[in-house]
């Protein structure tokens, strides 16, 4: 299968702490890779390199085919912006513009970054809500929705950049129980259409059911990684055991 | 008290509100400027703002005023001349002044917004300047309206105190014609005509609030 994201032996600090410490991973053309592991392990981190979010300070990350990262230095500034577009990122805390409409914090970046019309960026953002079940709540701000609908409407507001891969950074995590159902309906609808993602996630269960592959981080290392079933019911590490025997 | 008095205060009235309105117009750009000097990480643009900041709001404005317009002159070999324009040594000393409250107020107003606004905007793929124009600046306006209004409501008053530099401004006129007619009558009117003009400056600013409350 045709690989999306390459990424070899990444490291990050922070100042003197270690927290990614030699990640390497590849993901394929719709494939879904769920991250599991303790709080502070580097899921977060890894994910926000490959956003450039954080800086990376070794490695190589290889996006579609076009490095982002390698040889020590980044890509030139023309090849960071197509490779941004490339990856889409869902907050843990949705991180929508208050001031903005759902409307227009889906049809932004569409607009200034992608140079669509209006009109046809509109168009996009109604088909995008219909799709995470908000349809009626174009005109509405984001602090008058719940916080599962401003989950979903980000994820709206990803996909209307329409990108390769989608990165998941604990989406239910500041939700209330009863809202997480409605947010991993959605990611779960994505996952039907085979879009490429990775989510990093506390959510076992549903980790277990959406996922092609797990993989489970702990001090800035992967400590094992392998299809769900073999993960949860035969877990080769006994980190990974005593991991999923205190979440379970 | 006459008619001549009373138009004499109009005519400061007129000067007051001139002077007020050309500090809020300059004094918000080169305060903007100020702040983001301020919040640079390279010491040689957060120093200078820094050092503006701590001087313009360490000495009194009054003070300011005077040294601005007579500096000039008593330097030996400065190479600047005011020619006299009283006004625009005032105008000056007054923006300079405003300028500097304004940057903190505006500094406080864009840390206000939190990090995950601007990784949002770098998301989604916008620019450093279109994530400050589009995403940032907008919330900011909404939270340095209250401590704005502070500074506006301020402004008007302290306008009286360019008289110190001769100008017949509001407050000045009032004092002349009091003194000169041996009337209370000139303090009374000259306050009513202040209290008149931040009456109407804080509905403005209230109504703004009012408008920038459809979201939280």
């Amino acid at each position: 299968m045709e690989t999306i994201l390459s990424v070899k032996n990444l490291k990050k600090s922070f100042g003197s702490l270690e927290v990614l410490k030699d990640i390497s991973f590849d993901l394929a053309r719709g494939e879904i890779i769920s991250v599991l592991g303790p709080s502070g392990g580097g899921k977060s981190t890894l994910l926000r390199c490959l956003t450039q979010l954080e800086t990376i300070d070794d490695g190589l990350v290889a996006v579609d085919g076009d490095v982002l990262f390698g040889d020590g230095k980044y890509a030139d500034k023309a090849n960071l912006s197509r490779i941004t577009l490339k990856i889409g990122l869902v907050f843990q805390n949705f991180n929508l513009f208050p001031h903005l409409s759902v409307m227009e914090n889906i049809t932004v970046a569409p607009i200034r970054v992608k140079k669509m019309p209006k009109v046809q960026a509109q168009e996009l953002a109604r088909n995008l809500l219909e799709r995470v079940g908000l349809s009626e709540k174009a005109d509405y701000y984001p602090c008058q929705l719940s916080g599962g609908q401003q989950q979903r409407v980000a994820i709206a507001r990803a996909l209307a950049l329409d990108p390769e891969v989608l990165f998941f950074d604990e989406p239910t995590s500041a939700l209330d129980p009863e809202l997480t159902g409605e947010v991993l309906k959605v990611i779960r609808g994505l996952a039907d259409r085979r879009m490429t993602m990775i989510i990093v996630t506390h959510e076992m269960g549903f980790a277990r059911g959406v996922s092609d592959r797990i993989i489970f981080m702990e001090n800035g290392v992967i400590v094992e990684e392998g299809p769900p079933e073999q993960l949860f019911t035969a877990p080769k590490n006994p980190r990974t055991r005593d991991f999923l025997s205190r979440v379970d | 008290m006459n008619l001549a008095v009373f138009k004499l205060l109009l005519d400061g009235t007129v000067i007051t509100l001139r002077m007020f309105a050309l500090t809020i117009i300059f004094s918000i750009p080169l305060g903007l400027l100020v702040s983001v000097l301020r919040m640079s990480r390279l010491w040689i643009f957060n120093l200078p703002a820094r050092l503006y900041i701590l001087v313009l709001r360490g000495t009194p404005l009054m003070l300011q005023i005077m040294f601005i317009f007579y500096a000039p002159g008593l330097i030996q070999g400065f190479p600047f001349s005011w020619q006299g324009d009283r006004m625009m040594a005032a105008n000056v000393a007054l923006i300079l002044n405003y300028a500097a409250y304004l940057a903190e107020i505006f500094r406080g107003g864009i840390q206000a917004i939190p990090q995950g606004q601007r990784e949002a905007g770098k998301v989604l793929g916008l620019s450093g300047t279109e994530t400050f124009f589009i995403v940032v600046m907008p919330q900011v306006v909404k939270h340095v309206i209250p401590p704005m209004g502070n500074e506006i409501i301020n402004l008007v008053k302290d306008t009286s105190l360019v008289q110190v530099i001769g100008i017949a401004e509001l407050m000045n006129t009032a004092k002349v014609q009091a003194s000169g007619n041996v009337s209370i009558m000139p303090y009374l009117v000259a306050g009513g005509i202040y209290l008149g003009i931040t009456v109407i400056l804080s509905a403005v600013l209230s109504f703004t609030e009012k408008k920038l409350d459809y979201y939280r």
